[in-house]
């Protein structure tokens, strides 16, 4: 009997289209299927964690609701997000979160750089660099603060005794500048790492022939290492920037956010805890959001960063 | 091409430099702690009289003690929790094909850069109308979950650099699937797992933002969070030297583990940025 093969021909054409070959072997039906089950577990936390309360910040951020009374929760559209965005507090707290993170990226990029042509290039001392530099990165960054804070606390630091003992922690640019300062202090050595698996891509052999041919150090750099290690810079400068917009931790212990030196994070916990405004507090936090992916679509679209993982294709 | 001895100046100088400046911040908490509550307004970067009473205060109250235990033990098991399933996800994205896989690790990579007010406040309320509010599986499970992400990221690529082909070589040479695991693959495999341990518990223990906001008493408060809440061992005292105490005690020992598995922790942090 010869009639089972037509409709095995018919079925073909769809499967090869997707796969590039006749027939999924069972073989690689179980792999999938090992595959996806064991990735399964991670997927769901993750999913459960974290779509599932950005789906309910969303939908609370529809209404009014304030915790202390619950009973006046209604539908309110979207005038959380007016009240927000015409609020000379939201803007100036993101003002505040653009100077932080700019300034503070900028710098770090730089002794990054530095730090991590030392740590490749230094001909002494190399494993005693790589320790103490991990030393920021290993302290509780709650810890670090409070050795910042008090350092310039009038008449306990000693940092403030160098500066007449004013109360630098008080006047909003003092204040800033002091909180960039505890940033690039706790993630220079993390951008230094980075930058410093970028810098071991570029070969020797390059750098040798661009010195036989009569390059200065300052030109090798600029016009050999540099344009090598765009791709790992570009990346070092997405994860840095994503995480400075975010920073809490350092103006939580160092100013509470007070003195105008709050940042969009700030912002928002204190309405969430302090206002209990829980609606509000919800749409500020898709703002947030919705900050943080522009960041993102800015550098991989705009700068061309290799979103990390596309690469890792088998 | 030989060092010339301005070469080796230039570059010890400039380690020296960087060496001090990373320790002037560490140092000076350090020596906060030991001052006595008197010369605390005494600027002097060393302390001038020396105390141990700030250590014996904060280590004999419960109020820092049990923040202590907690933070170990929700990172412990936090870490333990993410590891496993990391490991899983990550042996699958190594070793096997299927679809998905990049958006896997795409999804997981956003899911690091959220901020984490944007997860704090939802997640407020839904653990107090789960009863999970200020409990340990309140901490353990939102830290599982931003823990993954790291996880998976550097566990995929410690897996993609392991010879599996090594596996069939053993059984070839006749050992069983089981002993060809444990006598080759797992070695292989278990300091890429051990790194990646190190890089979450290190980023539990850190934690501020959760822990302030998804509790409420030393039931599971963890110690960053109870030290910006502590008050010292009397009302009228300013805590200075007993915060200083407590912020050594939570920062010490992660040093000298951090110093002692730098290599790992280099390697770790380094594998998946480029080379991936």
């Amino acid at each position: 009997m010869t009639t089972v093969t037509p409709p095995v021909t018919a079925q073909e054409p769809a499967a090869g289209r997707r796969h590039g070959r006749a027939r999924l072997s069972e073989g690689a039906r179980a792999e999938r299927r090992l595959g996806w089950l064991l990735c399964a577990p991670a997927v769901i936390v993750m999913i459960a964690v974290t779509a599932y309360p950005i789906g309910y910040a969303i939908y609370i951020s529809l209404q009014r609701y304030i915790l202390s009374a619950p009973q006046l929760t209604k539908f309110v559209g979207f005038s959380n997000y007016g009240a927000i965005l015409s609020s000379g507090f939201w803007w100036h707290a993101l003002l505040v979160t653009v100077i932080i993170t700019v300034v503070s990226v900028a710098i770090e990029f730089v002794l990054g750089m530095g730090l991590a042509l030392l740590m490749y290039r230094t001909i002494w001392g190399k494993g005693g660099i790589r320790t103490t530099i991990l030393i920021p990165y290993g302290i509780v960054t709650v810890a670090a603060a409070f050795s910042w804070l008090y350092a310039w606390t009038p008449s306990t630091g000693y940092l403030s005794a160098l500066f007449n003992n004013s109360a630098p922690l008080t006047s909003q640019p003092k204040a800033i500048a002091i909180i960039i300062l505890a940033e690039v202090w706790k993630t220079t050595a993390f951008m230094a790492l980075l930058l410093m698996a970028g810098l071991s891509l570029v070969p020797e052999d390059l750098l040798k022939a661009a010195k036989v041919d009569g390059a200065t150090a300052w030109q090798r750099f600029t016009k050999v290492i540099l344009p090598l290690m765009k791709p790992a810079i570009l990346v070092a400068l997405l994860f840095r920037t994503l995480d400075a917009f975010r920073i809490f931790d350092n103006i939580f212990i160092l100013t509470q956010g007070n003195n105008g030196t709050g940042s969009v994070s700030i912002l928002n916990y204190d309405n969430l805890f302090t206002g209990l405004n829980f609606g509000l507090g919800s749409a500020m936090s898709v703002l947030i959001l919705i900050c943080v992916a522009i960041i993102a679509i800015l550098f991989i679209k705009g700068f061309g960063t290799a979103a990390p993982g596309t690469s890792l294709q088998r | 091409m030989a060092a010339t001895a301005r070469q080796k100046v230039g570059w010890s100088v400039a380690n020296i430099v960087t060496i001090v400046l990373v320790l002037i911040p560490l140092v000076w908490i350090i020596s906060l702690s030991f001052k006595t509550t008197a010369s605390i307004t005494d600027p002097s970067y060393f302390p001038v009289d020396w105390t141990w009473s700030n250590y014996s205060g904060i280590l004999t109250t419960s109020t820092f003690l049990r923040p202590l235990l907690n933070s170990i033990g929700i990172g412990l098991i936090a870490t333990a929790i993410a590891v496993v399933l990391a490991s899983m996800a990550a042996y699958a994205v190594a070793r096997l094909q299927f679809p998905g896989k990049a958006v896997l690790i795409g999804v997981s990579l956003l899911i690091a850069m959220f901020p984490a007010i944007a997860l704090a406040t939802p997640l407020f309320n839904i653990e107090r109308i789960l009863g999970l509010f200020n409990t340990w599986p309140g901490l353990i499970i939102p830290y599982v979950a931003t823990g993954l992400p790291l996880g998976i990221y550097t566990l995929s690529a410690f897996f993609r650099e392991i010879p599996w082909e090594l596996e069939k070589a053993a059984k070839v040479d006749g050992a069983t699937p089981f002993q060809a695991f444990v006598r080759v693959i797992a070695p292989l495999a278990a300091p890429g797992m051990v790194t990646t341990a190190i890089l979450v518990f290190l980023f539990c223990w850190n934690e501020f933002l959760l822990a302030i906001t998804l509790t409420a008493t030393t039931a599971a408060r963890t110690a960053p969070a109870a030290l910006s809440f502590f008050t010292g061992n009397s009302q009228f005292a300013v805590p200075t030297g007993s915060i200083s105490a407590a912020a050594v005690v939570i920062t010490i020992p992660i040093i000298i583990f951090v110093l002692f598995f730098q290599r790992r922790i280099v390697a770790g942090l380094t594998s998946g940025a480029v080379k991936g």
